[in-house]
């Protein structure tokens, strides 16, 4: 369906080429999933697919890349648009229309169909994703997981052979993106559609996968089974690294098939004695620090909140809420999109709406402090946290940093270096990887010493190694006495890194307490470990290898 | 399957609906669009404070009868507003600025005295009841035509009108289109960035405040518009375009030139005091050329449009109704002069030309005449839910 033969592509202005040798066939009825670490070329091989790269973004094409025999170098994108649909990162930065059913009929228009199969089109399209009761709706009315059904049912409507999406599920909250693969899935076991997907969190979607392509740091590519290609990864999803430290074979990729290996687990682990107590699995450590988990001292109360109120217009935001953070704890703050998280955030740091309620950091309310000495007390990454930046170079910011909160000059670039090692002064903060630009900005914010360090859906666009970096930054933030809130949809990450959980729904807290005892109860926010050995509490991968010993971990 | 309570729910268009045999659907946003033009001509044509008053409650009738529950379709109010701005800002310049025409003195302010070179213009002075009135049915005439022009944008959805754009115009519809999008999004970010500035305490004032907040909303603005326009391409758009250059000039230049034509023609048409060859001629050249334009570049295009709109009886006499009350202007005008531009000097009470007023109620049909508007179908079914809850079953 889909050949590369040699291909390489190579930016002017890179020192190195983005993918270079790349010889892959992608079957008619695959799910193909495309990993690999932030920034080595993901998006830039699913552009390739259809002629987005080098059409459209530049750049020199190398080799030859083939979709149902036609070849990108002559055709377009807009050529491809009847073979190979494809939805980017940002489904909402990609609507062409304002309603649902004129967003479907986008691309048929342009394919110049008849009406009356666009009509029946449409229908059979709103009903196969489930948008029938959305057709009128304004698109920007839609919920996150909508509106990535909407782009895929847009792409869908010109009956392409092939569907591509770029990391259709980083933005979502886990049910949303359940409801996203289960779409996905469907496509390809009962209309036989090939699926092209690139994706940071393998949990959600290694089980439905019939090959994985892995990208490495230097261009190359790596294509074959599922099992095969994770064999050869450090960065694994957890049920892979319970399945390696287990040592089962073959290495299931699903719950169900993991819980039918675990039973032998299960046991080791009751008989070891340490298994089940909230204190052995609740705070978990980095991965592989091996630091014994639990031991974070939760110190005295620094933020108080009351009646905590925010409201949009008629629609009641956050309600009411109530909330007590305590130095050295790290609490997480779960979901669905819409629920009140980052409104809750927002109000709590004073810069956000607040209709009622009150918060007490040190005696007084960051809201009625001037910006710049609300900031030392309660300081906050937002989701879009490039919105900070504004200079041309690394330097620059943080010497900024150093002016705006009358720090001894250097004091940003220190910290800087002290959350990752590296990062080039001369560099411009929109070149830098994500990681590296979530760093810099929590670097300025941390430049004012702030008491609480709240985090806004830190993890998106992390790949493993960067968020394992992130929970190693936040425990050294937490040891050195900081209390840190952040929210977050990453289950896993939240099983690593948090001691407390707040679930959130409607405006409500419905849910508080230790990580341990919050999560195991969800359906939806249970990690994979804990699913998997279930009842036992477990959380992560190190707190199981922990508990069996040092000795039994293989290499 | 839709439940009774939705007939019972919402009885006044439910009765129109099915008292009439019509079903609910949008009215051809171009229909809407010439007969909100029509009223406009005729409110241009007169100064008379009764029929401008009677034209605005003909629009605002229309508005309240056959506006759509669509984000687009909540913006009436504002051009009342607007309108009413207009008039109080034009009293008040008046007032400020020499109102010493005619003799019915108001109120004499205190003259402040101005520099030689100011010569020609007074601050404060004499106000005399006639330059105030005459400043206020000038400016009422000036909201008339927003409030016309304000319910067209209400009553047609305007990327609906934008889909009605002839094809050869169709680079020209996309890019309003994809402004239409982005503009909405771009106050959005700068609220967000502005937002994220007070987490870094505020950034300062002045210049360097503001590239605090221009480049982040500059960055994300590009990155939005390159996203956007990639799905586009990638969802065909522009596909198959082949158009040799020379056929693409000429059609530019007979369309754009057409157009060009059509607005100084209809300058020409309203106002008495241009050249005659400035008219009604130019507005015939300039139709014709753009109608040549829009038949040579119609050709090159390969593309359909998913539910097109129709064009049926009922949008025929919508634009009639509109066009009706323009020509009864015209009529009244040439009849009785006198009777749209009301005597100042003498001072009299304006009067209402029977002509005039009959176009005027004439254009007020399209509230029974229009097709009621169609609901989302789940606002339609939530209704019995809402207001009556007996009714559920």
């Amino acid at each position: 369906m889909i050949r590369f033969d040699g291909v390489g592509v190579a930016y002017a202005e890179a020192d190195r080429a983005v993918l270079r040798d790349v010889d892959l066939t992608i079957e008619e009825g695959e799910l193909c999933l495309v990993i690999g670490p932030t920034g080595s070329g993901k998006s830039t091989l699913l552009g390739a697919m259809n002629g987005l790269v080098p059409h459209f973004t530049g750049g020199t094409l190398t080799g030859m890349v083939t979709v149902d025999g036609r070849d990108t170098r002559t055709h377009p994108p807009r050529e491809l648009a009847d073979v190979i649909g494809y939805v980017g990162q940002d489904p909402a930065a990609g609507f062409v229309t304002d309603s649902v059913e004129e967003e479907l009929a986008y691309s048929m228009e342009h394919l110049a169909l008849d009406p009356p199969v666009m009509r029946k089109r449409v229908e059979e399209i709103l009903d196969l994703l489930g948008l029938a009761h959305l057709r009128d709706r304004p698109l920007r009315t839609l919920s996150g997981g909508e509106q990535q059904r909407v782009a895929i049912g847009a792409a869908l409507t010109a009956h392409p052979r092939v569907l591509v999406l770029d990391e259709p599920t980083s933005a979502l909250d886990p049910t949303a993106a359940e409801e996203v693969i289960a779409a996905i899935t469907r496509l390809v076991h009962d209309l036989g559609m090939t699926v092209v997907l690139a994706e940071h969190r393998l949990e959600r979607v290694i089980q439905h996968a019939d090959r994985v392509v892995r990208i490495g740091t230097d261009g190359t590519v790596v294509g074959g089974a599922p099992g095969a290609v994770l064999a050869t990864v450090d960065d694994v999803p957890p049920i892979v690294g319970l399945a390696r430290l287990a040592g089962w074979e073959p290495v299931p990729l699903s719950i169900r098939d993991a819980r039918r290996s675990a039973p032998a687990l299960r046991e080791r682990l009751a008989a070891e004695g340490r298994a089940a107590s909230p204190a052995a699995t609740g705070a978990g450590s980095a991965a592989g620090s091996g630091a014994a988990p639990g031991a974070d001292p939760v110190g005295a109360t620094v933020l108080e909140a009351h009646g905590v109120t925010v409201t949009y217009g008629s629609v009641v935001a956050v309600r009411e809420v109530d909330l007590a953070l305590a130095s050295g704890s790290i609490a997480a703050v779960m979901g669905r999109n819409g629920s009140g998280k980052s409104s809750l955030l927002w109000a709590i740091q004073g810069s956000g709406p607040r209709l009622r309620g009150s918060v007490t950091v040190a005696g007084r309310d960051p809201r009625d402090l001037p910006a710049a000495d609300a900031r030392r007390s309660v300081g906050l990454v937002p989701q879009d946290a490039d919105d900070l930046l504004y200079l041309e170079t690394v330097a620059a910011e943080c010497a900024q940093a150093d002016r705006e909160t009358s720090a001894a000059a250097g004091s940003c670039r220190a910290v800087l270096d002290r959350l990752v090692a590296g990062v080039p002064d001369e560099a411009h903060p929109r070149d830098l990887s994500e990681g590296q630009r979530l760093a810099l900005v929590l670097a300025i914010q941390l430049t004012a010493e702030p008491t609480v360090v709240l985090l806004d859906e830190p993890t998106r666009g992390l790949d493993y190694a960067a968020k394992r970096h992130l929970a190693t930054i936040l425990q050294g933030l937490a040891s050195a006495g900081h209390a840190i809130l952040l929210s977050t949809h990453d289950v896993e990450f939240v099983a690593t890194v948090a001691d407390r959980v707040l679930v959130m729904a409607d405006g409500d807290i419905v849910a508080d307490g230790p990580a341990a005892d919050v999560l195991v109860a969800s359906p939806s926010f249970a990690p994979q470990v804990a699913r998997i050995l279930a009842p036992s509490r477990w959380l992560t991968v190190d707190a199981v290898a922990h508990a069996l010993g040092p000795t039994e971990v293989p290499a | 399957m839709v439940p009774a309570g939705a007939v019972v729910a919402d009885s006044r268009r439910a009765s129109i609906s099915l008292g009439t045999g019509r079903l609910p659907r949008a009215l051809h946003p171009v229909a809407w669009w010439i007969w909100a033009i029509g009223l406009a001509t005729a409110a241009s044509r007169t100064t008379n404070p009764l029929l401008l008053g009677l034209i605005i409650a003909v629009a605002a009738f229309v508005v309240s009868e056959r506006r759509s529950d669509a984000p687009w379709a909540r913006g009436f109010r504002g051009y009342l507003i607007a309108g009413l701005v207009i008039v109080v800002l034009r009293v008040v310049y008046r007032i400020l600025f020499g109102g010493d025409y005619g003799d019915h003195i108001l109120v004499t302010l205190p003259e402040v005295p101005l520099p030689d070179w100011a010569v020609g213009v007074s601050i404060g002075g004499v106000v005399t009841l006639e330059s105030v009135l005459a400043a206020a049915y000038d400016g009422l005439r000036l909201a008339t035509l927003i409030i016309c022009i304000g319910a067209a944008n209400v009553l047609a959805d305007p990327r609906r009108l934008l889909r009605s754009v002839p094809s050869a115009l169709y680079e020209l519809g996309a890019t309003l289109v994809v402004a239409v999008s982005v503009a909405p999004q771009l106050a959005e970010s700068v609220g967000r960035v502005r937002r994220a500035r007070r987490l870094r305490g505020g950034g300062g004032r002045g210049m360097r405040a503001l590239i605090g907040i221009l480049i982040p909303v500059l960055e994300d603005a590009l990155h939005r518009s390159l996203a956007l326009a990639a799905a586009m391409d990638s969802r065909g758009y522009g596909r198959s375009a082949h158009v040799p250059l020379r056929t693409r000039r000429l059609t530019g230049a007979l369309v754009i030139g057409g157009l060009i034509g059509i607005c100084v023609g209809a300058y020409g048409v309203l106002d008495e005091t241009v050249p005659p060859i400035l008219g009604l001629p130019m507005l015939l050249a300039g139709t014709t050329a753009a109608i040549a334009g829009f038949a040579i570049g119609g050709r090159r295009l390969d593309r359909t449009t998913y539910r097109p709109d129709p064009w049926g009886g009922t949008e025929t006499l919508v634009a009639a109704t509109g066009i009706a009350a323009a020509v009864a202007m015209f009529v009244a005008g040439i009849a009785d002069p006198a009777s749209l531009q009301p005597s100042l000097i003498p001072l009299g009470w304006p009067g209402l030309a029977p002509i005039a007023t009959i176009g005027i109620l004439v254009a007020a049909l399209p509230a029974w005449l229009a097709p009621p508007v169609r609901m989302p179908a789940d606002v339609a079914l939530s209704l019995p839910a809402a207001s009556a809850p007996g009714a559920r079953p």
